[in-house]
């Protein structure tokens, strides 16, 4: 399939791009930006005027339920809800039952997401067996079988001796730690942020704290390891502080976080508003803007959805008992692009924090629209408001605080290994 | 989401009671009126009013509860009420039923009422937005967020023995941490317009943010009790030793047990406040408990009226408006 993509503002921040062009794609390939080579005749012309061309998103952690969770998602609904989002590349935590602990299960979810057809799924792999953080995992294998980096997903380490040995191990084969940073003993049986609205509501909370001291743990046994790691999902602006100041210091760790941190505080949580509950849990204000400010200076440089897909009932119970997360997918760009309107960064800074940046924390080759690389793409309109509504969603997990927000900035093509696999309808 | 309080109707009467917070003065002080006009039934020969015959309440209790339980069946037997006492936390739940379905399944009963005691925070709330449209909910305690009936009942007996609530100082003094009785106290008291409140104790105690609450924070009882019109002692668990919140009760109970010599810095009129029930010897002395000072019997006595109030004013809540000529 040849695809000739006309007069779209191109914006590729790995080549600095930030113009009007034309795109072709031959078969898999994008073969050029700019002027369409003589002779080329396309099986389809897609006229881009007003419209946004960056790469296709990257998405560093998104749970896409299977294996284990069917009642919730599978990689097929969830793929195509990440395409409807303008997202070609997903990174799934070892989190499912079974765990991502051994190749075979890492194969099964390559498996799956080439028979969907939707977007690369990236598996990361288990850092301990079964992460119960007693043994380490089997990384080599688990690379061999296409692991992009290990992690404890949100399961509790809290033996350091062990921490230290995994993150030497993982430096071993240089995979990149990935660490959702809690303390667990400090978190506690907390469900919301230690702040007003906590104590108003009653709702045990969680501290700062929580975050900062696993942060500043992990720092010092990096400093230790040399292993390259990725802080994922930061909720406060301590967190982001002692993480800029590790990277000034040349230690190679790197910070990402959700879409839905940039947005929603503790204050959305009233009155018990269960949809709004995450972990971390929304933070203050105060914290929001330290989250924003991060993306400014740099020093997080990926937006990622943090997709949490549940079925109804797991929202329908008192606060704490629900389940934890947002369906986030379909969300992802406007939310950032939003963050970003809101925060006066140009807008090739939020697409590289949806592309390229994430891209690097992997290692992988995507998020570009280099000549010669797969044609993943994304192409949107940045000035169409559109309205999250359930019934339009595509993800088969609808709880998202989102719900009738009327949103800025919507896909419009997404493709995705050459072929056009999101298409709003007109 | 509708972020329209839903304890009130269209016409802003109460239909469900779950909290004090979002709810205006006037609405307390009908409250407490409703009380006071109530309170001569309780002490007559037949003491039955007919303002909510037909109607049926369940005791919701995922939480074991006797003092609360018991004065809510009364309260509900003296309005006529037929009443269904359901102790959930031995049962429906731990077999694996959701809330919803418990709640489904005893709505598909017929009844007109919940009275809902849950060890989660946000549980009546939860309740309230998922019952059917002719059901009010009143919330007896949840979790750590609030018990707006037992603050009721105290703004009752304050108002019984001091008038007024404008001049008054009140003091709570203990657990304000896990608390539901606090925090539904705190919003009650700056509803009704004390001049402060205080709360006291050790950090390990005071919730983050506690001042965003209106109060001020001590953690010395000579200089929290200073000239306070109200003292409100709260019943300390004896869990908060093993979860490393306090060393011991000696310790508590000498700097933050209510004794005849703390409470010499208070005014002379001081009243002792307890929600029950009680430990001698660890946040109380039985000398005030028992003293001149002390109101915790009256406390308990005012349960009942305040709660007839309070479930007559809900379920009129479902009936059309009378003009009143």
């Amino acid at each position: 399939m040849r695809i000739q993509i006309n007069n779209g503002h191109v914006i590729d921040p790995a080549n600095r791009i930030d113009a009007v062009n034309n795109l072709a794609i031959d078969n898999v390939r994008i073969i050029s930006v700019g002027q369409i080579p003589s002779g080329f005749s396309a099986d389809r012309e897609i006229d881009a005027s007003g419209l946004i061309i960056c790469p296709g998103l990257v998405d560093l952690y998104a749970h896409l339920r299977e294996p284990g969770d069917e009642h919730k998602a599978t990689i097929a609904s969830e793929t195509h809800a990440a395409a409807r989002g303008g997202i070609t590349t997903l990174c799934c935590p070892p989190d499912t039952q079974p765990i991502i602990d051994t190749p075979a299960v890492a194969t099964l979810i390559y498996d799956l997401a080439q028979a969907a057809g939707m977007a690369n799924v990236l598996p990361l792999g288990a850092l301990t067996q079964q992460l119960a953080g007693e043994q380490l995992s089997t990384m080599h294998a688990l690379k061999e079988a296409g692991c992009v980096g290990v992690t404890q997903a949100s399961k509790p380490m809290q033996n350091n001796l062990i921490l230290l040995r995994a993150m030497e191990y993982a430096a071993t084969h240089n995979l990149t730690l990935f660490l959702r940073a809690e303390d667990n003993f400090l978190a506690d049986q907390g469900c919301v942020h230690n702040g007003p609205v906590g104590t108003r509501l009653g709702l045990a909370g969680i501290p700062t704290a929580a975050e900062t001291v696993a942060i500043a743990t992990a720092l010092a046994l990096a400093e230790e390891t040399g292993v390259k790691i990725h802080f994922a999902m930061l909720s406060t602006a301590r967190a982001v502080r002692l993480i800029a100041r590790a990277r000034y210091n040349g230690l190679p760790v790197s910070a990402s976080v959700s879409a839905h941190q940039l947005h929603l505080t503790d204050m959305d949580i009233l009155d018990f508003d269960s949809r709004c509950h995450v972990r971390p849990p929304l933070r203050s204000q105060r914290d929001r803007e330290g989250l924003r400010e991060g993306i400014r200076d740099g020093t997080i440089t990926a937006i990622a959805s943090d997709h949490q897909p549940h079925e109804a009932d797991a929202k329908i119970a008192p606060f704490s008992e629900t389940a934890v997360g947002i369906s986030s997918l379909e969300t992802l760009l406007p939310l950032a692009l939003q963050a970003g309107a809101e925060t006066d960064l140009d807008l090739s800074t939020i697409i590289a924090s949806l592309t390229t940046g994430p891209a690097n924390i992997l290692g992988i080759d995507a998020g570009t629209l280099t000549v010669g690389s797969t044609a993943d793409i994304c192409i949107f309109d940045p000035d169409s408001y559109w309205l999250l509504d359930k019934a339009s969603m595509v993800s088969r997990g609808h709880n998202t605080p989102f719900l009738d927000w009327e949103l800025k900035g919507e896909v419009r093509y997404t493709i995705f290994n050459g072929r056009c696999v999101y298409e709003k309808q007109a | 989401m509708d972020k329209r309080n839903i304890q009130l109707d269209q016409n802003n009467r109460l239909r469900h009671f779950l909290s004090i917070e979002g709810l205006k003065r006037q609405m307390l002080i009908d409250i407490l009126d409703t009380a006071e006009s109530l309170s001569n039934v309780t002490e007559r020969t037949v003491k039955k009013v007919p303002l909510l015959r037909g109607k049926t309440v369940v005791n919701l209790f995922f939480e074991p509860s006797t003092r609360t339980r018991t004065t809510f069946e009364l309260a509900a037997k003296r309005l006529s009420a037929d009443v269904l006492n359901m102790n959930l936390a031995i049962s429906a739940t731990t077999k694996g039923e959701t809330l919803l379905d418990t709640l489904r399944n005893i709505e598909a009963m017929q009844c007109d009422m919940f009275v809902v005691r849950h060890p989660n925070s946000g549980a009546a709330h939860f309740i309230a937005q998922h019952v059917a449209p002719h059901v009010s909910v009143i919330n007896a305690g949840d979790g750590r967020h609030a018990h707006p009936t037992q603050a009721m009942l105290d703004m009752f007996t304050i108002r019984r023995v001091k008038g007024d609530f404008y001049k008054l100082r009140v003091a709570i003094v203990g657990d304000i941490m896990h608390s539901r009785v606090a925090r539904s106290q705190i919003h009650a008291l700056s509803t009704l317009g004390v001049e402060e409140i205080r709360v006291i104790a050790p950090r390990t105690l005071i919730p983050a943010s506690a001042e965003a609450l209106g109060v001020h924070v001590y953690n010395d009882m000579s200089q929290g009790l200073k000239d306070v019109d109200v003292v409100i002692m709260l019943r300390l668990q004896h869990e908060r030793m093993s979860a490393a919140l306090l060393p011991d009760e000696h310790e508590y109970y000498r700097l933050y047990g209510l004794t005849e010599d703390k409470l010499a810095v208070a005014k002379p009129d001081v009243m002792v406040m307890h929600p029950g029930p009680i430990n001698r010897g660890v946040e109380i002395a039985s000398s005030v408990a028992d003293g001149p000072h002390s109101v915790i019997l009256q406390q308990v006595t005012h349960g009942i009226p305040v709660r007839m109030a309070i479930m007559s004013m809900t379920m009129q809540s479902h009936m059309p408006i009378t003009e009143s000529a």
